[in-house]
């Protein structure tokens, strides 16, 4: 236990200089973009002398090192400045938003297991038989589909033709948000509130967001689960646990899948990143009001602060996430020790 | 004569590959009687360890048996259903297999893995019976019960080589196959196997089938010997009479390869050329092109299977 505690603190710690590493490279190619905030606020043909006030009154007229230590020394106090655009601290907009693209992803990522981990498994329980290659079809497909149009598709099928569900926002606009806002989880939320017909309502907006973004992660999953199970299944514990007469159902789904999902496991952590990618995408495509949406809006607007804020957030969002894997792997697996 | 406990009736298995059909076992016929131990011996790649596994039904796809039957206790092994076969396995037969540090899963407690065992077999065992039913099983393998609650990894390779063997015997079967069971351990873990070998035979009035190449374990504790090469029966005999009078060029060969530290022999005594090609086996006799009494008629037709003084050989010098 003291020894999690030393790793989890260890990890903590290297996270600081990816975060600075990180931003320093965004901080740069922002100012080295064309655009600017000003002309985005202003637009194209405005007096010199205005464009020059604003930039003294956004501190932009300063030598980009001066304008990178201040903003390095607020980031030291925890403060993410305020947005050039907005009157407004960056950390609102994200505070406000960030909840949305949690559950998003979070149910998200229940998807792409669900669609990924199984049917890998199964096939290759079957392999080579039809359908093994119905599945590793399934698995080529839905990789190479990009987000957006699997959403659109989706919307369109789901949603439009068949009208089963709602294809953007998080919720009925008839439902008042501020009768059960709290946490800024309307799942929790409503659940807290005990208003269940809005919890069903917040579910029915959530399905196809995460659904999008479960099936197109899934194909990497399927594919990686396949090739592991494939790899378990020919092992000598496998074997030997078919000689002892244990039902084949319990060989595939509990002894050769609980160790094909080790490397799953490693993996999921690695491609939380691609999750997080997939998730501005599918924001936009469904208007879901979360950080991904937020940060293409303010790259539009060349928002530096909110734009840097929200990679701050996204960096600090997959260590968090690599770091849960990394200690779930040890309770999956008993030889890992810290 | 007691009938025997197993019947092995010229059985043939195949694997067929991109380039035609390896015939790794062919026309084998072999009768086991209850308590004995009988060792399968033969170079690595003479169909011994796919036979072990056929008795099993656990041959790997493609391969599969394309003739001859499995009898035990008269019954088809080969015919019966999967719910008779996983009843098959672990309450008549059992098998252990080469490498015991992979053999046990990793990510489950020995404790679990014995429950399991026991919990498909027998639903009805409570989960305290079966608990106690482990630790007794471990305890008679040498193994402090206290153990039960390790992960494999925590374990030594020949408490893992036991356990193994205690997971095969939990429900109590008449036959244990053991494929190459000493290949990984040192030679005191080894001499320790040999006598818990005994033990459990006695203990349990087991049947043993010990397929090796370790022609010493053989010696040690087989009653009879069935000699295999290129997925063909050679000799059959007494332990006694295949190492002290072996009939079969092969066995002789086979027998001479083992180094004795007693005699002062320079060099390692080898056989000349290389096992058979199972894809285009020799028309003739396996051996013919290896062997040092080779006759004409040998290259032309396969050798059945004799009787000669009350021993089995498939060679035409008898």
């Amino acid at each position: 236990m003291k020894n999690l505690l030393r790793y989890i603190i260890t990890r903590i710690l290297l996270t600081i200089p990816m975060i600075f590493i990180l931003l320093t490279l965004v901080f740069v190619i922002l100012r080295i973009m064309p655009g600017d905030p000003v002309s985005a606020m202003l637009g194209a043909h405005a007096p010199e002398e205005v464009i020059e006030q604003k930039k003294e009154e956004l501190g932009l007229n300063k030598p980009i090192i001066i304008q990178y230590i201040n903003y390095m020394n607020k980031l030291l106090h925890f403060d993410l400045g305020e947005s050039m655009i907005f009157k407004q601290k960056v950390i609102v907009p994200i505070r406000e938003k960030l909840p949305a693209t949690i559950e998003l992803t979070f149910f998200g990522m229940f998807f792409t297991l669900l669609f990924g981990i199984f049917p890998g498994a199964y096939a290759a329980s079957r392999r080579r038989k039809g359908r093994d290659f119905a599945i590793r079809i399934y698995a080529n497909v839905v990789y190479c589909i990009p987000v957006y149009w699997m959403g659109l598709m989706l919307q369109l099928i789901l949603g439009i033709w068949l009208g089963w569900f709602p294809i953007a926002g998080r919720v009925n606009a008839r439902i008042l948000v501020s009768t059960f806002e709290r946490t800024g989880f309307y799942t929790l939320d409503t659940l807290l509130a005990g208003n269940l017909y809005a919890f069903g309502d917040v579910m029915l907006h959530l399905f196809l967001p995460s659904l999008t973004l479960g099936i197109v992660l899934s194909g990497i999953f399927v594919r990686l689960t396949r090739a592991n199970m494939l790899d378990v299944l020919k092992s000598e514990y496998i074997l030997s646990a078919r000689a002892r007469g244990i039902p084949e159902r319990k060989i595939v789904y509990k002894h050769a899948l609980k160790n094909a999902f080790i490397p799953v496991l490693t993996m999921l952590g690695l491609q939380f990143a691609l999750l997080l990618a997939g998730a501005i995408l599918t924001e936009m495509t469904f208007s879901w009001p979360g950080i991904g949406r937020l940060l293409m809006e303010r790259i539009y607007l060349r928002d530096y602060p909110t734009i840097q804020g929200v990679i701050v957030v996204f960096a600090l969002f997959v260590s968090i996430v690599s770091l849960i894997v990394d200690i779930l792997y040890a309770m999956v697996d008993p030889r890992v020790k810290y | 004569m007691n009938k025997p406990i197993l019947e092995i009736k010229n059985l043939c298995i195949d694997y067929p590959i991109s380039i035609g059909t390896v015939h790794a076992v062919e026309d084998v016929s072999i009768i086991l009687n209850k308590g004995e131990v009988l060792g399968l011996v033969g170079e690595s790649g003479c169909g011994k360890s796919t036979l072990g596994l056929s008795l099993l039904k656990l041959i790997r796809p493609p391969g599969k048996v394309s003739g001859g039957e499995i009898l035990y206790r008269g019954k088809d092994v080969l015919k019966m259903s999967g719910s008779e076969m996983l009843k098959f396995r672990g309450q008549n037969i059992a098998m252990v297999f080469q490498n015991p540090l992979t053999s046990l899963n990793p990510l489950f407690k020995v404790k679990d893995q014995f429950l399991e065992t026991i919990h498909y077999h027998k639903p009805e065992i409570k989960q305290e019976e079966a608990v106690r039913m482990s630790e007794n099983i471990l305890e008679s393998l040498g193994i402090d019960k206290e153990r039960m609650h390790d992960y494999p990894h925590q374990l030594s390779g020949g408490m893992r080589q036991r356990i193994m063997i205690g997971l095969g015997l939990i429900m109590q079967p008449d036959i244990l196959v053991a494929d190459e069971p000493t290949t990984s351990l040192d030679v005191i873990v080894e001499a320790g196997f040999i006598d818990l070998l005994n033990r459990l035979r006695e203990r349990f009035n087991l049947t043993i089938i010990l397929i090796t190449h370790n022609l010493g374990l053989v010696a040690e504790i087989a009653d009879r010997v069935v000699v295999m090469y290129g997925g063909r029966i050679m000799e059959v005999g007494s332990a006694d009479n295949i190492f002290s009078r072996p009939l079969h060029p092969y066995t002789f060969g086979l027998i001479n390869c083992i180094p004795n530290i007693e005699l002062e022999q320079k060099e390692l005594i080898t056989m000349p050329g290389n096992p058979p090609d199972l894809v285009n086996p020799p028309p003739g006799c396996r051996f013919a092109p290896r062997c040092p009494k080779v006759m004409d008629i040998c290259k032309e037709e396969v050798p059945e299977v004799k009787e000669y003084n009350g021993r089995k050989v498939a060679c035409r010098l008898y």
